[in-house]
């Protein structure tokens, strides 16, 4: 009697439980060299569920942290105990999109929502798309299209290209490729390469008129010094993409990266309420600025809070909840973007230029568009269900 | 054409350098005290951190080096008293678990006190740019490291082989017990040599951090190429590690800008392409598995 008294008690917590509060799995790299990028990302969406007042679409929130160590087994097990144990409602967070590709099907199989604050492999975006995805920031390719284009429309034709050989790094040369047609010379380095000065001693014996490097983390930081120390930013003109170039790499490297081109989504002096109020609430919270990373850790909890608010936190709902976080129905900091057919952002891309701001800190400014409404180039493979 | 050799070559002499006064340290750690000591990278980080934020607050980098070297010995000598000196009768194993501990241990401190992302340490003013003789240019803060690099090396050799103090060394090396035996206060030695090792790896961070990412995680990166140096070296020997570091150093720059070139010339694009990095990749290891292959013990074993 007592057991079964026990046991519906059990089963009326677990109903009440799943109409009466929100639970975020949040798995990211917070740890090793990698961490810098997963703590704006935590950073980033920690600040929304303050100003949410700690719920998500009304109801109460419960946020679980977990760190995957950037090694894809520990992220599984980290994943499978969110998804099994405790039973999650969505998950986010991931940096890296081989962690990502890891973790996905785990989440799909458990028809739970995972809505990626930052990878975007092209395997979601296209073959192998799945309702339960969802991208908040990019697909991975987008900004080096984005530099593409620019450096294409700039004149440049003699480019070295400079990456590591892993599958991250070619798929940013064909990215970049996909828009810069002139002449290119690519150069991969071994990825978490220290030393950068057999490579730039290449640079130097090739004379290029620009260079476009993508080495994330700690490898673009010593590309970057070594760079402007070999002398080579007197000639040489240097892109990247905003992940090479944002508040993370430019704490790091300072004034010597004064003059740097690069592309984003989103930049911390767009002109916009919503911007506006997320970067004065960051750098009160944390006392820096916040990168692009954190701006996508705030959307995604801004995307989900709109989401539950808009079922009406009715969570096994799964039609109903897809098709709101389809609608999409708040307004992010980047300015607007919508939902492909992929889940993936159609959104604007602009370039920015790193220089001193009304304070005298070395950081981005924003140029111009240079992509208006761009898609990704996988969108056609995907055939969601 | 001669710049562009000239230059690789001066930059496989840089990363020996700087590689050697990694492994020197870590060669008489292994080679004297018979200890595995995988934290030697996090001393290296340490050093690097200290430099940053002393330089950072008294506005030079002298000062930030000469305070990390100071600063990472003092630690060292501490490590060494308080943990390391109980682990030298234990086994590797219980030395390599207990000295991975401290790697963690350094890196959520580093954490805690400076944050997640990487700091700022940048080289003084008047090094930032490139040195230029006769139409040839070369980063002049990469010439002071060559500079400093030599300048240890001598300084090593000239301690090891002139003094009191590196004749114990060198005893302690080749026959422990035999030196003990002889008299040698080997409890103090070992704190000496720890000390001394740890400031040459704050050293080592502290020039490297201008051209590197100074973060959380930068010693282990490293830690693998002196542990590569020292056993191509032979464990326990300043010659070997100041050989393998140049040799190490050397392979793989030339490797890195000679190979993906020389293959396109044999092989067609896409394979080229994909195997000379690769390849360069791999370069310093082939060279590790082909010396061991001819002189297990290393070029130069200090025991034998």
């Amino acid at each position: 009697m007592r057991l079964t008294a026990l046991a519906a008690s059990l089963l009326l917590a677990s109903s009440v439980h799943a109409a009466d509060t929100v639970k975020v799995g949040f798995l990211s790299t917070l740890s090793g060299p990698g961490a810098g990028l997963g703590v704006d990302i935590r950073d980033g969406f920690q600040l929304a569920m303050k100003q949410l007042n700690g719920k998500l679409g009304n109801l109460p929130a419960e946020v679980l942290i977990a760190d995957d160590q950037q090694k894809p087994d520990v992220a599984k097990q980290e994943a499978e105990k969110f998804l099994k144990k405790d039973k999650v409602d969505f998950m986010t967070g991931i940096v890296f999109s081989n962690i990502m590709l890891a973790v996905g099907p785990q989440a799909f199989d458990a028809k739970t929502y995972y809505i990626s604050a930052n990878a975007g492999p092209s395997q979601y975006a296209g073959e192998q798309c799945n309702p339960f995805f969802f991208n908040v920031a990019w697909q991975n390719d987008n900004l080096h299209e984005a530099m593409g284009k620019y450096v294409q429309d700039k004149g440049f034709n003699n480019v070295v290209v400079v990456t590591p050989n892993y599958p991250g790094g070619k798929d940013a040369v064909s990215g970049f490729k996909r828009y810069y047609k002139g002449k290119s010379e690519e150069i991969y380095t071994k990825l978490g390469q220290l030393d950068y000065a057999a490579e730039l001693a290449q640079i130097r014996a090739i004379k290029p008129d620009a260079l476009f490097f993508f080495l994330p983390g700690g490898m673009g930081i010593n590309f970057v010094k070594q760079f402007v120390a070999a002398g080579l930013s007197r000639d040489i003109q240097l892109f990247a993409p905003g992940f090479s170039a944002d508040e993370d790499v430019i704490k790091a490297v300072g004034a010597p990266m004064l003059g740097m081109f690069n592309s984003s989504h989103w930049a911390h002096d767009f002109n916009n309420p919503e911007n506006k109020r997320f970067v004065a609430d960051f750098e009160k919270e944390y006392g820096r600025l916040p990168s692009l990373y954190a701006s996508q850790g705030y959307d995604a909890a801004m995307l989900i809070n709109a989401a539950v608010r808009d079922v009406k936190g009715n969570l096994s709902d799964k039609a109903a909840l897809q098709k709101a976080l389809e609608a999409k129905k708040f307004k992010s900091v980047r300015g607007d973007f919508k939902f492909n057919s992929n889940h993936y952002p159609v959104q604007n891309y602009v370039l920015r230029v790193i220089g001193n701001d009304a304070q005298g800190r070395v950081t981005n400014k924003t140029m111009g568009t240079i992509f208006t409404n761009h898609a990704d180039a996988y969108v056609s493979q995907c055939k969601m269900k | 054409m001669t710049q562009l050799f000239l230059e690789q070559a001066l930059n496989g002499l840089q990363f020996g350098l700087m590689l050697f006064l990694l492994a020197a340290g870590l060669t008489l750690v292994f080679g004297i005290m018979d200890m595995i000591n995988l934290a030697h990278g996090s001393l290296y980080m340490v050093g690097a951190y200290l430099a940053a934020t002393v330089a950072a607050v008294s506005g030079s980098f002298i000062v930030g080096v000469l305070a990390a070297v100071i600063g990472t010995a003092i630690i060292g000598a501490l490590l060494e008293v308080t943990v390391l000196r109980r682990l030298y009768v234990r086994d590797h194993l219980s030395q390599v678990l207990a000295t991975f501990a401290l790697i963690m241990i350094a890196n959520e401190s580093v954490r805690l006190i400076w944050g997640d992302q990487a700091v700022m340490l940048n080289p003084p003013d008047a090094l930032s740019g490139p040195l230029e003789i006769a139409g040839f240019s070369y980063p002049a803060f990469r010439l002071l490291i060559i500079g400093v690099g030599v300048a240890v090396a001598l300084l090593l050799y000239l301690v090891v082989t002139r003094t009191k103090v590196g004749m114990w060394v060198r005893a302690g090396a080749s026959n422990r017990e035999m030196a003990e035996a002889m008299g040698i206060n080997v409890k103090q030695l070992f704190t000496l040599v720890f000390a001394a090792g740890a400031g040459l790896c704050a050293l080592a961070g502290a020039m490297l951090g201008p051209l590197l990412a100074v973060q959380v995680g930068m010693g282990e990166s490293i830690l693998i190429l002196a542990f590569v140096v020292i056993v191509i070296g032979g464990i326990g020997s300043i010659r070997g590690a100041l050989v393998g570091s140049l040799l190490v150093g050397i392979v793989d720059t030339m490797g890195r800008a000679l190979l993906p070139w020389v293959l396109r010339e044999f092989l067609p694009g896409p394979v080229a392409a994909n195997l000379g990095p690769a390849l360069a990749a791999i370069s310093i290891y082939l060279l590790m598995a082909a010396i061991l292959f001819w002189r297990p013990a290393g070029l130069f074993p200090a025991r034998g």
